[in-house]
């Protein structure tokens, strides 16, 4: 149904085995406190358990939270598996400790937006709320 | 009162002068504000704690600070002045910087250049699949072998990764929990090849499984059946390898998750009471485990709250421990503890200034006592550390330890109206909790209901919402920033071909082990589970048939299931 009033869903999702979650659940809190609606995934989500979220809740937005390194192997996954899934219509961003040759490799695989430490709340809300799909 | 009449009688009398003058100093102060007004903040320590500007001895007398009682003399209880009595002029803390990446192989060389370059201990941090209990060529593997520590899925990958070095000469700590017995049994292992006697094997396994749930969140199985393991390694670590430290209790994850410096402290201690009331609960004599639990807290940036904190955790273990368990050994009262300066605290902006808050800590962990240190890398917000970067890290602790002159002197806050005060107000506040916890039938418990995992998010999301209003300073991230600022600093890249070799690796491992007995081992693995029996022995003949990490760990899940996150924020 098309509801110009309808909420931003933002799925924030833990992939891989890495288990700080402090910034996913800060991140979380902040965008729910900022209107939004979020469903969070909890920690040590395969791809295919964040695309199967993403798809089941029909989100706008999906963020992923990578501290360990692995953002090169989990990313094009989970890109990969919301393209079969035909959700192309979603922003994605991803947040995390990433280094900066990979933030070009990333942004050209789709994601539109990586945060790196040091990001205040506010600018991860402006961005989600100026940038996610309005589906009308 | 331990004082004769007389000197009680006088220092009722001057009590009653000084709280005079001090209202009159306080009348004016005030008027002196009107003309040089203090900055229009709160006045908070890091964990956002209320600082008085000034304490004098009416903050003690109103708190009966008794010094024989509160104190005492170093390496006598209650050791709040450390649990040495001669501390750093008999030896200096143990300078120990953790260390793991890419391939055992490679780690073995960062390790042989550490001990080169004057550390005393080695610690070992593992990559994400094998502190989760998978192998390198599991499919959730993938993209993480190698990466934040060394993979070490196997007795094979053990033995590359201290060879050369005699594990009789050095103490090793390890910083795994969920499969932490799989891997302490293939340290025994590696041990017991190169003949080194067992009263000689010296380390530290972290081994804290219920951190995990409340902070780290590397766990295999649920709560219980996985507290269990961990008193099997303390139970059968008393009786075979009397010098190793099965538990190191942490409340550094906690702390980096986001806790106040109190909640560190007062969820780390539970956590410790509860693996104590298990061991009890087995039969075990207090006094037979206790002297070898150890401990690991976090240091953070308020140089006055730390010191306050470990010497509250002291007196508050030593209380606990002869007062509530009738421990009679004072190895059983002593809190002895790793330190690690604060991970979070450390800024990917302007890097080099990481040196400077690191250097701050590590000062704050020695006035605290602390029995070891690691000092970390003023690179690692971006990556794991590069040579250089941790050889500044080690150096800060030579700085201090030789330069500074605070070794020295045990304890030199230690009569510090500020400082006992502010030693008694953590540990009023840590007991506050404590008492919550009890009250919920202990840690275990509390960890099931999700109330320390709640308390640490709210903590985090409040010092979030402080940074963002600039209540809190953070030089180079909301304050003193660098604008257009590049990252130059060159870091650690872990490439692919580890994970590439690692699997090569177990396929050839797999192929030429005596596969038969692989299977027959996992088998008694499995039995002695479902026996509810010690998993020790079994463990350790497993391991020796080069059965992987995953193999015996998938054999433990199958009896004790896993543990999945409530997601909850």
């Amino acid at each position: 149904m098309s509801n110009p009033n309808e909420k931003i869903r933002v799925l924030v999702a833990k992939p891989g085995l890495d288990g700080h979650d402090r910034g996913a659940k800060v991140i979380a809190r902040a965008l729910r406190d900022a209107g939004f609606e979020v469903i969070y995934t909890g920690l040590h989500q395969t791809p295919e358990m964040v695309v199967r979220a993403a798809v089941d809740e029909d989100v706008h937005v999906v963020g992923l939270s990578i501290l360990s390194g692995a953002h090169n192997a989990l990313v094009p996954e989970i890109i990969d598996g919301l393209k079969k899934e035909g959700l192309t219509d979603v922003l994605f961003v991803v947040g995390g400790i990433i280094p900066d040759e990979d933030i070009v490799s990333l942004k050209e695989l789709g994601v539109h937006m990586v945060f790196t430490p040091g990001t205040s709340l506010q600018e991860v809300v402006d961005y989600i709320q100026g940038a996610a799909p309005k589906r009308n | 009162m331990k004082e004769v009449n007389l000197e009680k009688a006088n220092k009722a009398e001057s009590t009653r002068d000084l709280a005079s003058e001090f209202s009159g100093w306080e009348k004016r102060l005030s008027a002196g504000e009107k003309k040089f007004p203090s900055r229009p903040a709160r006045f908070t320590s890091w964990s956002d704690m209320d600082m008085p500007l000034l304490s004098t001895p009416l903050d003690l007398s109103r708190e009966k600070f008794d010094y024989l009682e509160d104190l005492g003399f170093p390496g006598e209880f209650p050791y709040t002045r450390g649990v040495q009595r001669n501390m750093y002029r008999g030896k200096f803390w143990t300078m120990r910087q953790f260390a793991g990446f890419s391939s055992a192989a490679e780690t073995n060389g960062r390790f042989k250049m550490l001990l080169a370059n004057g550390q005393m201990g080695l610690s070992t941090a593992f990559d994400m699949p094998t502190l989760m209990g998978y192998d390198a060529d599991s499919p959730r593997s993938k993209g993480e072998v190698g990466k934040c520590g060394v993979a070490v899925s196997s007795l094979e990958d053990m033995e590359e990764l201290f060879a050369g070095i005699d594990l009789g000469e050095i103490t090793t700590s390890m910083t795994i929990n969920g499969p932490a017995i799989v891997v302490l049994m293939m340290y025994y292992a590696v041990a017991e090849k190169q003949g080194v006697p067992r009263e000689k094997v010296k380390g530290t396994l972290q081994n804290d499984i219920l951190k995990e749930y409340i902070a780290q969140k590397e766990w295999l199985f649920p709560v219980k059946p996985a507290t269990e393991l961990v008193i099997d390694t303390i139970e059968y670590g008393a009786k075979n390898f009397p010098n190793w430290n099965t538990v190191s209790i942490s409340g550094y994850h906690i702390r980096e998750a986001g806790a106040t410096a109190v909640q560190e402290l007062a969820f780390t201690l539970a956590d410790g009471l509860a693996y104590v009331d298990r061991c009890l609960a087995r039969g075990m004599d207090i006094d037979s485990f206790a002297p070898r639990l150890s401990f690991f807290f976090d240091v953070h940036n308020d140089f006055f709250e730390e010191i306050a904190k470990f010497r509250a955790a002291r007196r508050i273990w030593a209380r606990l421990m002869r007062d509530r368990y009738g421990a009679k050994d004072p190895k059983s009262w002593m809190l002895r503890t790793h330190a690690q300066t604060a991970g979070v605290s450390l800024t990917a902006q302007q890097p080099h200034n990481n040196i400077v808050r690191v250097a701050i800590q590590a000062l704050a962990a020695v006035m605290g006592g602390t029995n070891s240190l690691h000092t970390n890398s003023m690179d690692e917000t971006m990556a794991l550390p590069t040579d250089e970067a941790v050889m500044i890290a080690l150096r800060t602790q030579q700085v201090i330890a030789e330069e500074s002159g605070v070794t020295n002197v045990v304890d030199p806050f230690g009569g510090s109206y500020f400082m006992e005060s502010l030693t008694n107000r953590v540990e009023r506040d840590a007991l506050d909790y404590i008492r919550r916890i009890d009250e919920m039938g202990g840690m275990m418990n509390a960890v099931e209901q999700g109330f320390p995992q709640a308390e640490i998010a709210n903590a985090a999301y409040h010092f979030q919402r402080q940074l963002e209003s600039k209540d809190k300073v953070m030089v180079g991230v909301n304050k003193h920033i660098v604008k257009e600022e590049k990252r130059q600093m060159a870091t650690l890249y872990i490439d692919r071909s580890v994970e590439k070799r690692q699997i090569e690796k177990l396929v050839a491992l797999r192929a030429k082990r005596d596969s038969k007995a692989v299977a027959a081992a996992l088998e008694i693995v499995k039995a002695d589970a479902t026996a509810g029996k010690n998993m020790c022995p079994s463990i350790l003949e497993a391991v020796k048939t080069y059965a992987t990490l995953q193999e015996i760990c998938d054999t433990l899940r199958g009896v004790y299931g896993i543990y999945q996150d409530v997601g909850g924020f």
